[in-house]
């Protein structure tokens, strides 16, 4: 089994198993406010942090290259309040021509 | 189950359909990173959740290890067992229906479900259920499409894939910034990320920033 399968299936089933067991939990768990407040932050700093290998880094090193215009008019178009499919569309649009022609 | 209203319908709909769309650029970015088209669709049945989905891929074509992959998807997952704790007393069911909620419940289904219930708790649970079948229905056709899209395309960086990826992420994490402090934190996990890159296996620069966040919320 490779590194591929081993991630779709092993993803697949801790995400089940956090889903069912929210289902099982008992609700007095949630009232912690430190507990809700962490619980908002780490998804920021996750997704912040893969934006940012995505756009700047290449095979464990630092680059910029056609990703980083890609990303400008994604950032341009959220906060012009454009719909999500516009603002990945765009990003694509704008990497492809500066890949393709430059 | 009583009659749906209208406004429920609506809403669960319109989220279905945009939300599944985006399912095509999973699909394709899955492609573009080393996923086999089963895999892709695998992880959008059984796994069911986005921004996880995106984490696995992301990692994965960063060069990161499975085990990095799963850690950051399901650190990203952890909100949906929160979302199940709000749900279970809402839906109260069990058996085969409690397996089938825990599997729709997501960020949409669960935010139209809350949002319907202002009208009836009917109307939540109805929102609940329309939304996460829907969802669950369009995000998984279009993971398909997309899927046997970018295999069909070749070189994904000429059809700015690559770009898809972190414009994604960008456009999941920019909703959730609303306090000046949840914006210090995305640009100071942005700055780790690019930092720890050349040091650290990959993988590790984006769960480490987990630490950050908990950090940040225990200091204030």
């Amino acid at each position: 089994m490779n590194a591929f399968w081993i991630a779709t299936i092993g993803t697949s089933v801790i995400a089940f198993a956090l889903k069912f067991s929210g289902h099982s939990m008992p609700q007095h768990w949630l009232e912690n406010p430190k507990l809700q407040r962490v619980n908002a932050l780490i998804p920021i700093a996750l997704l912040s942090a893969l934006v940012a290998v995505q756009t700047f880094t290449s095979q464990s090193k630092v680059m910029i290259d056609h990703r980083l215009a890609g990303l400008s008019v994604a950032i341009i178009a959220l906060f012009l309040k454009a719909p999500f499919p516009v603002v990945v569309l765009s990003a694509a649009a704008t990497s492809a021509a500066i890949y393709n022609w430059l | 189950m009583s009659r749906i209203d209208s406004v429920t319908a609506r809403d669960s709909l319109s989220v279905s359909l945009t939300v599944g769309a985006y399912g095509v650029a999973f699909g394709a970015s899955a492609v573009a990173n080393g996923f086999t088209v089963v895999q892709s669709c695998l992880l959008s049945l059984l796994t069911f959740s986005g921004a996880s989905q995106f984490a696995v891929v992301g990692v994965i074509g960063a060069g990161g290890s499975a085990i990095s992959a799963i850690a950051t998807a399901s650190l990203l997952g952890v909100r949906n067992g929160l979302y199940g704790v709000i749900m279970a007393p809402r839906l109260k069911v069990s058996g085969l229906k409690r397996i089938v909620a825990a599997q729709i419940t997501i960020d949409e289904s669960t935010a139209v479900s809350l949002g319907a219930e202002a009208r009836s708790p009917e109307a939540g649970r109805h929102g609940f259920w329309l939304t996460g079948a829907g969802v669950f229905l369009f995000w998984n056709l279009f993971t398909l499409a997309g899927a046997l899209g970018a295999q069909a395309m070749g070189d994904a960086r000429a059809w700015g894939l690559d770009s898809a990826v972190p414009a994604a992420f960008l456009g999941l994490v920019w909703p959730r910034l609303v306090s000046h402090a949840d914006r210090v934190l995305a640009v100071v996990s942005v700055a780790f990320a690019i930092a720890m890159t050349p040091v650290l296996p990959a993988g590790l620069p984006i769960i480490a920033t987990a630490f950050i966040a908990i950090a940040f919320g225990l200091r204030r």
